[in-house]
């Protein structure tokens, strides 16, 4: 059993230095490569998300967390900015909140493909909490 | 990233470095967006090859390049990619508007066709 906690302003060079952080701390499961990318890739989306939508470009702080357990990691990323009115909606594929600054939509559609599980808690002036998880499995030998 | 004009092709290509994400999106578009102006040329190839990561920022920024190059006339080549920038772009359907290839000169004969 292993945590982390890392809190940063929202800034978008910000991103890279959360997923780059993320991978870094999931090492010890001893990912592949590929794995270590999805998780790079859905920290990169929820922080991105916290960024954009959350905060809208104003400064506020993001917090990451971290859990290891046995062979499966967990990661919260967290935000105190507007919060996600229907968060069926956004979850949508294609759905963009922003489409005038050329996002796909695809984010959350990513981060549910790249991990086993995701949630999504928020209220609306509060701020949103994003779940992610993934078990790491052996490989095989030989 | 680096640009460059086959003329041949009338095509311009960026050659992509390493991460794409929503911090680094914006300046790129900037300066494919300029040079696909300046240098008048309407295919545009985007080389994924010496990219290791992407995020969906960088889907907004191929999709948004191909409205642009289809709106004038032209096809986009995206290539090099490795194999999660490839199920990224899988996820939206990117091999039904572009031309999808595993090198620039794979994706280039396309044009010839």
């Amino acid at each position: 059993m292993n945590k982390m906690r890392l809190e940063f302003l929202s800034r978008s060079d910000n991103e890279r230095f959360a997923r780059t952080v993320a991978a870094a701390f999931m090492l010890e499961l001893d990912p592949t490569v590929e794995q270590l990318s999805e998780v790079k890739t859905a920290i990169s989306e929820a922080v991105t998300n916290a960024v954009i939508h959350g905060y809208d470009g104003s400064e506020g702080i993001i917090v990451l967390e971290g859990t290891l357990d046995k062979n499966a990691v967990k990661f919260s990323v967290i935000d105190r900015g507007i919060g996600i009115r229907d968060i069926e909606k956004a979850r949508e594929p294609l759905y963009s909140g922003k489409p005038e600054m050329e996002r796909s939509g695809m984010g959350f559609t990513i981060m549910e493909a790249f991990m086993d599980s995701i949630e999504v808690e928020s209220a609306p002036g509060k701020g949103t909490r994003v779940t992610m998880t993934k078990t790491v499995e052996a490989e095989d030998e030989g | 990233m680096e640009l460059s004009v086959i003329g041949k092709y009338k095509l311009l290509v960026a050659r992509l470095y390493g991460e794409l994400d929503h911090h680094g999106a914006g300046e790129i578009r900037e300066a494919i967006d300029r040079e696909l102006m300046r240098r008048g040329v309407r295919n545009l190839a985007m080389d994924f090859t010496n990219m290791g990561f992407m995020d969906s920022s960088g889907l907004g920024l191929v999709m948004g390049r191909y409205k642009k190059v289809s709106a004038i006339g032209g096809r986009l080549i995206v290539c090099g990619m490795n194999n999660n920038i490839r199920r990224i772009f899988q996820m939206c359907g990117l091999q039904r508007i572009a031309i999808v290839a595993d090198s620039l000169e794979e994706g280039m004969e396309e044009l010839d066709k």
